[in-house]
């Protein structure tokens, strides 16, 4: 079997797929990719399924060699990937010689790139997910972020894998944007009009605070923010909760499954992948829509990922 | 019930306007007809105190279909029993470095340590529901003699199998993660198993006991 040996593992590498949904009873959030819209589009590219495990970089990446070869595709953010100090074409498929290493540096625009290769990383799956929930120390490579040394398994390559990109209008459709849009949280009437005013107009920065589990946001402090007493209960991927200080919170793929922070906000499904490429510092505004429109953004969206003849040239 | 949009993909159903056994027997009773008849548009369930979370597949259907689907649930379960759930005893050793908020809890108690222990593993718990970490059970009611709030700021890390207290809450953390709950002790046992069928050593709706261990004791239940 072919594998792929860590040569530096940067900032934070680690094996994702499209998650494991439907634990909520253990309290085991679904983790998985942080852009799952990229790893999709990586797996796509290599002929893979779209939920087969690939690597997820964050802000720096590493350096990875394959003894083997391999057919891999790099997508998400540009982490300025080389091949023999040659930058490596984004968002299509390259075959890679036995012996050759491809390196990462800092991110030039985005939080996350993914790297996917034909056959997918294998690892033992935890609940029928390869992904790594690092705050738990669960699933992936040994629960645990990337390290020097680590050799990952490569699976077998189904097929020959045509070499082919994504379409430019493909890439402007599934674009980071930093107007995410959202629907009223449960808890949207328990803030005064003013808080909701605020949050509406103003721009919030993402702290460096943030990670995996959840991403705090700097900005006017949502003032009435309710001093009511809140029973905990289950809290949605993607929902703006508000602490007691009038912070907002977007809960993100490691979150904790409960809370007991009032809810303003939900990001729509057609934008949680676009939360995984803020950066820290990165100044964001939140755009109020309908269940229905949300509902429609997020079916063409999904209908566009299964459309080969549109994402491919 | 009470249903409301919880985001574009998610309904919350409120069973119940406060924290007891009555609401959370109905969200058990739901939660389980939810898992033995999963509607085709389901993809996750998060049952808390009054509440379960459901989360859906938006392109099979929208609010208005979940919510009725749910609302019919609810009605078939009313002549549903409660669902069988199982006694669980925790051993735990309190105190010293295993507990090192066990004396400070007492003194904002006007209590000595050793009645501290007598009270908190004299007590039967409802395991409320699971969340926060894998396998963290929300475990209630904590005696009022003994509620105390949240450390005002969370330790980094609070290792695998301690034994805390918030509010009218306590709780195993199952696995070292960050935590503001005050530590009264610890157990030995593996509170979530990754490569077992049933995950957690606690289960929604379980009766939980916590059985004071000597420091011996722990070290020969752990070499199990």
């Amino acid at each position: 079997m072919s594998s792929l040996l860590v040569e530096s593992a940067g900032l934070q590498t680690t094996v994702q797929d499209l998650g494991r949904p439907g634990f909520g009873p253990e309290g085991v959030s679904a983790s998985g990719a942080a852009d799952p819209v990229a790893l999709r589009l990586g797996n796509l590219l290599v002929e893979n399924q779209p939920g087969v495990a690939g690597l997820e970089l964050t802000l720096v990446g590493g350096s990875f060699v394959f003894p083997d070869g391999a057919v891999i595709a790099i997508t998400g953010a540009d982490l300025g990937a080389t091949v023999n100090g040659r930058p490596l074409e984004m968002w299509a498929s390259h075959t890679l010689e036995p012996g050759t290493k491809l390196m990462f540096g800092a991110t030039k625009n985005f939080a996350r790139g993914y790297l996917a290769i034909a056959g997918g990383i294998q690892v033992d799956p935890f609940l029928g997910s390869a992904s790594t929930h690092v705050l738990s120390g669960l699933g992936g490579f040994e629960g645990r972020a990337l390290r020097k040394g680590d050799r990952l398994r490569i699976g077998k390559a189904s097929k020959k894998v045509r070499r082919r990109r994504i379409t430019l209008a493909a890439l402007y459709a599934f674009k980071p944007r930093k107007v995410l849009r959202v629907t009223e949280g449960p808890q949207a009437d328990w803030f005064s009009e003013a808080a909701k005013q605020v949050f509406y107009r103003d721009v919030f920065r993402v702290s460096e605070e943030s990670d995996r589990v959840g991403l705090r946001l700097e900005g006017t402090a949502l003032d009435g923010s309710p001093a009511r007493e809140m029973i905990t209960e289950g809290v949605s991927l993607g929902a703006v909760q508000v602490t007691p200080s009038g912070q907002p919170i977007i809960l993100f793929v490691e979150q904790q499954t409960t809370g007991g922070y009032p809810k303003i906000a939900n990001i729509i499904a057609a934008d949680l992948h676009r939360i995984g490429q803020l950066r820290p510092r990165a100044e964001i505004r939140f755009q109020r829509t309908s269940l229905a429109v949300a509902r429609s953004l997020w079916i063409e969206q999904e209908r566009l990922l299964n459309a080969p003849e549109q994402l491919f040239t | 019930m009470k249903v409301r949009a919880a985001s574009d993909q998610a309904i919350l159903a409120y069973l119940g306007e406060e924290i007891g056994q009555a609401a959370h027997e109905r969200v058990l009773k739901l939660l389980r007809l939810l898992q033995q008849e999963p509607p085709r548009w389901i993809r996750n369930v998060q049952p808390a105190y009054c509440s379960l979370l459901v989360n859906f597949d938006i392109s099979l259907a929208d609010h208005a279909e979940v919510e009725e689907t749910i609302r019919s649930y609810e009605q078939r379960t009313e002549k549903h029993r409660a669902p069988k759930t199982s006694r669980v005893e925790i051993p735990v050793c309190y105190g010293g470095e295993f507990g090192p908020d066990l004396d400070e809890v007492a003194a904002v108690h006007g209590l000595k340590p050793a009645q501290v222990i007598e009270v908190h593993s004299s007590e039967t718990y409802h395991a409320y529901f699971l969340g926060f970490a894998p396998g963290f059970a929300y475990l209630g009611d904590l005696p009022a003699a003994l509620a105390t709030p949240r450390l005002s700021s969370p330790r980094k890390r609070v290792p695998a199998g301690s034994v805390g207290i918030a509010g009218r809450q306590t709780a195993v953390y199952p696995m070292a993660t960050p935590g503001a709950w005050r530590l009264l002790g610890r157990t030995p046992l593996r509170m979530f198993r990754a490569d077992h069928k049933m995950m957690g050593l606690i289960s929604i709706g379980d009766q939980v006991r916590f059985r004071p261990i000597t420091n011996r004791e722990f070290g020969e239940l752990q070499r199990r």
